[in-house]
């Protein structure tokens, strides 16, 4: 049954899912928009295609968060001037999937404010567009001598401002990307990001993949959310094929997707720790991330999982022997995690750099979209397994985390508390696994079809809008990671602090670089 | 109090770290020409630094568990640092992207002679699944020459830790013998 949000239909996805789909002339995107905006929702991402083989132009697609779920809208641009009008204004996350929409495809965002190029640094030609399905992938490389292209960075000016520039290598062991400080003596004014470093192409590389295929590359957009990728993949794929997963397949995605959960909390507690120079914290949540990855290792074969989840099911199985082991795991985690908790929060000198450092406010979050563990931690109540749950989450009853001081401390507090959530819910899944086939085959539909899948990553809401052509193969993937619209909410979150805590505050979002260049 | 809890906790915990792992020769790709007084000068100790070149950030969640307690890398000798200036070793990851290639080129350069390169990973060794395209110049060895090349999607601690010995030890043995 469509729904109406003003006077535009909106049809299901799939009869009784909360993915929503409507088609729009591009002028009444921004109208529209507002009205997401008035009901209390959110821009999830925004990217384009080109569609002129299909017989059709180009198109920007939006995702859009409401309080029915997920609106996936679909506007069809004019073919020689193709452009739309800018929705940064409305919603300002999407400054920078506007700019890469424009690198990639050549469709632009009409009177945005910011017109500088995102993902393009100089590896391609201004006027050359790497999406466009007349642009060959094995394009050759432009120069033997690649050139530094200079990225004109707003400037902080007035007495006493000095700029201190930072990578794209760090320091530390982390993704590359460029972070340009204008301080006052130790106090941070300004930071602008400058990122895209990692940048491969990942969007093209998906076109012509088989299914199977794909799926390999979709888990490697960001390593560290494979399942998330992997499984929103799968399901914008089962979706545009009407695959019918097997119960014990989705279960055991869920297994998994807890599991990436908790061993990157588990992680980046440990890495909090070590930012305030408390080593000990580093070294007990990184014993215990390597007992949780050797054990993922022993009984999948993988630490990471990489590879477990395919279109239509899954590529694994636990038998009893190993649901006993992971649940005495979780049973010791959950313990020992509560005893470190403890010390955290015993421990001044680590309560003092963490509260009142690195703060998003709520208005702010909600202005700009903060989304994921970061916007739970600063009041943003959106949490897809407990709003918009797909199975197995509909019958699990997941608690949402939720904090309001938006600093470190309260992101720190988001992640303890999915940790035990997530321990919870894995020895819940094990206990009502149901039996049965682990994969079901997705055959091909007649024509041209799309699918959206949507998950809940351990970093926030991972989306992958997949169309599959006429040959069975991949003609357009968009894999959309929460990070996008999260760094914005970095450059915010470090105003006023000092320059020596940044590498905290950054550590305490943890964004991917990988995710959001593609 | 915290203090307490933490002797408490450390007590209770004991000592986790495990003996090394063998070098592994065979991910040798190049014959290392240094001068056994140079070595000598080394030990076994190595400084390294890392560079993810566009990676999908899947091998650095290993470097970070290569640094955990288990491994006790420090204590063979094994040390990252924050400068190529202060490195014997660049361990690079990913498919080298255009956008990072001369930042790689760079790091290169700032090691100070003699030094090694390990590349890590799939895509460090081939190109991976991204391989050479408009936005990559594919595996590490197109762009800086390679002394040991670690595959595995991500290759595990240990393999790593191997690969980095063999980088290490290799000098030493060619240089010997």
């Amino acid at each position: 049954m469509p729904k109406y949000l003003d006077d535009i239909a909106l049809t299901p996805q799939t009869e009784g899912g909360s993915v929503w789909r409507c088609r729009l002339e591009p002028g009444r995107l921004p109208a529209f928009a507002r009205t997401i905006q008035d009901e209390g929702g959110q821009l999830l991402a925004l990217w384009g295609s080109d569609d002129r083989h299909l017989g059709r132009n180009f198109t920007v697609h939006v995702a859009f968060l409401s309080s029915v779920g997920l609106i996936w809208t679909t506007s069809e641009l004019d073919c020689e001037q193709p452009a739309y009008p800018d929705l940064a204004h409305i919603f300002p996350q999407a400054d920078r999937m506007q700019r890469a929409a424009f690198d990639l495809l050549g469709i632009r965002a009409l009177d945005a404010v910011d017109g500088r190029a995102w993902l393009r640094h100089a590896a391609w030609a201004e006027d050359a567009f790497p999406l466009r399905k007349d642009f060959p992938a094995h394009a050759a490389r432009r120069s033997p001598h690649p050139q530094v292209v200079p990225y004109p960075f707003i400037r902080v000016e007035g007495e006493g401002v000095h700029e201190i520039a930072v990578g794209p290598i760090h320091a530390a062991t982390i993704e590359p990307g460029h972070f340009r400080f204008s301080v006052i003596g130790d106090r941070i004014l300004r930071l602008e990001e400058r990122l895209g470093y990692t940048h491969k192409g990942t969007e093209k590389r998906f076109e012509g993949l088989d299914l199977d295929t794909g799926v390999k590359l979709a888990g490697r957009v960001s390593g560290d959310s494979h399942t998330a990728f992997a499984w929103a993949y799968c399901m914008a794929v089962e979706t545009a094929t009407a695959c019918s997963v097997p119960d014990r397949a989705i279960g055991l995605r869920a297994l998994f997707l807890e599991m990436e959960r908790v061993a990157n909390h588990l992680g980046d507690l440990g890495f909090l720790g070590n930012d305030v120079a408390l080593t000990f914290g580093f070294v007990q949540f990184w014993r215990l991330k390597e007992d949780w990855m050797r054990m993922s290792a022993r009984l999948f074969g993988h630490r990471y999982l990489f590879d477990m989840i395919l279109p239509g099911g899954v590529a694994t199985d636990i038998d009893a022997r190993g649901q006993a082991e992971l649940d005495a795991l979780c049973e010791r985690i959950a313990g020992e995690v509560q005893t470190l908790r403890h010390i955290y929060d015993e421990h001044t000198a680590l309560q003092d750099r963490f509260a009142n450092t690195g703060i998003v406010a709520p208005d702010m979050a909600a202005r700009l979209g903060l989304t994921g563990l970061a916007g739970r931690a600063s009041s943003q109540a959106w949490d897809a397994r407990v709003q918009f749950p797909c199975a197995p989450y509909d019958r699990l009853d997941v608690n949402m985390a939720l904090q309001k001081s938006g600093d470190v401390l309260a992101r720190a507090e988001v992640r303890f508390t999915e940790v035990f959530e997530s321990l919870r819910l894995i020895r819940q899944l094990l206990e009502q696994l149901p039996a049965g086939a682990l994969r079901a085959p997705c055959t091909q539909a007649a024509g041209v079809c799309e699918g959206l899948g949507w998950v809940e990553g351990w970093r926030g809401p991972v989306i992958v809008a997949v169309r599959i052509g006429t040959d069975g193969r991949l003609d357009r993937v968009h894999p959309h990671d929460p990070s996008w619209q999260n760094w914005p909410l970095v450059e915010v979150g470090v105003l006023g602090n000092i320059v020596p805590d940044f590498p905290l505050i950054n550590k305490s979002f943890n964004l991917s670089y990988s995710g959001p260049d593609l | 109090m915290a203090t307490f809890l933490i002797l408490q906790q450390i007590l209770k915990t004991g000592i986790v770290s495990e003996p090394a792992p063998e070098a592994d020769p065979a991910l040798r790709t190049r014959e290392q020409a240094l001068h056994a007084d140079i070595l000598k000068v080394f030990g076994q100790a190595v400084a390294i630094r890392h560079v993810d070149a566009g990676s999908c950030n899947g091998c650095e969640l290993e470097i970070h568990a290569l640094n955990g307690p288990h491994y006790n890398i420090e204590g063979m000798g094994v040390k990252f640092v924050a400068s190529p200036r202060h490195a014997d070793l660049l361990l690079v990851t990913g498919p080298v992207t255009r956008n990072m290639e001369i930042a790689l080129k760079r790091a290169f350069e700032a090691v100070p002679e003699p030094k090694w390169v390990v590349a890590m990973g799939d895509c460090g060794c081939t190109g991976g699944m991204f391989g050479e395209n408009y936005a990559t110049c594919g595996k590490v060895s197109s762009v800086i020459p390679v002394d040991v090349e670690v595959p595995g999607c991500p290759p595990t601690p240990i393999a790593l830790l191997q690969g980095i010995l063999a980088a290490v030890s290799g000098g030493r043995q060619d240089a010997v013998g």
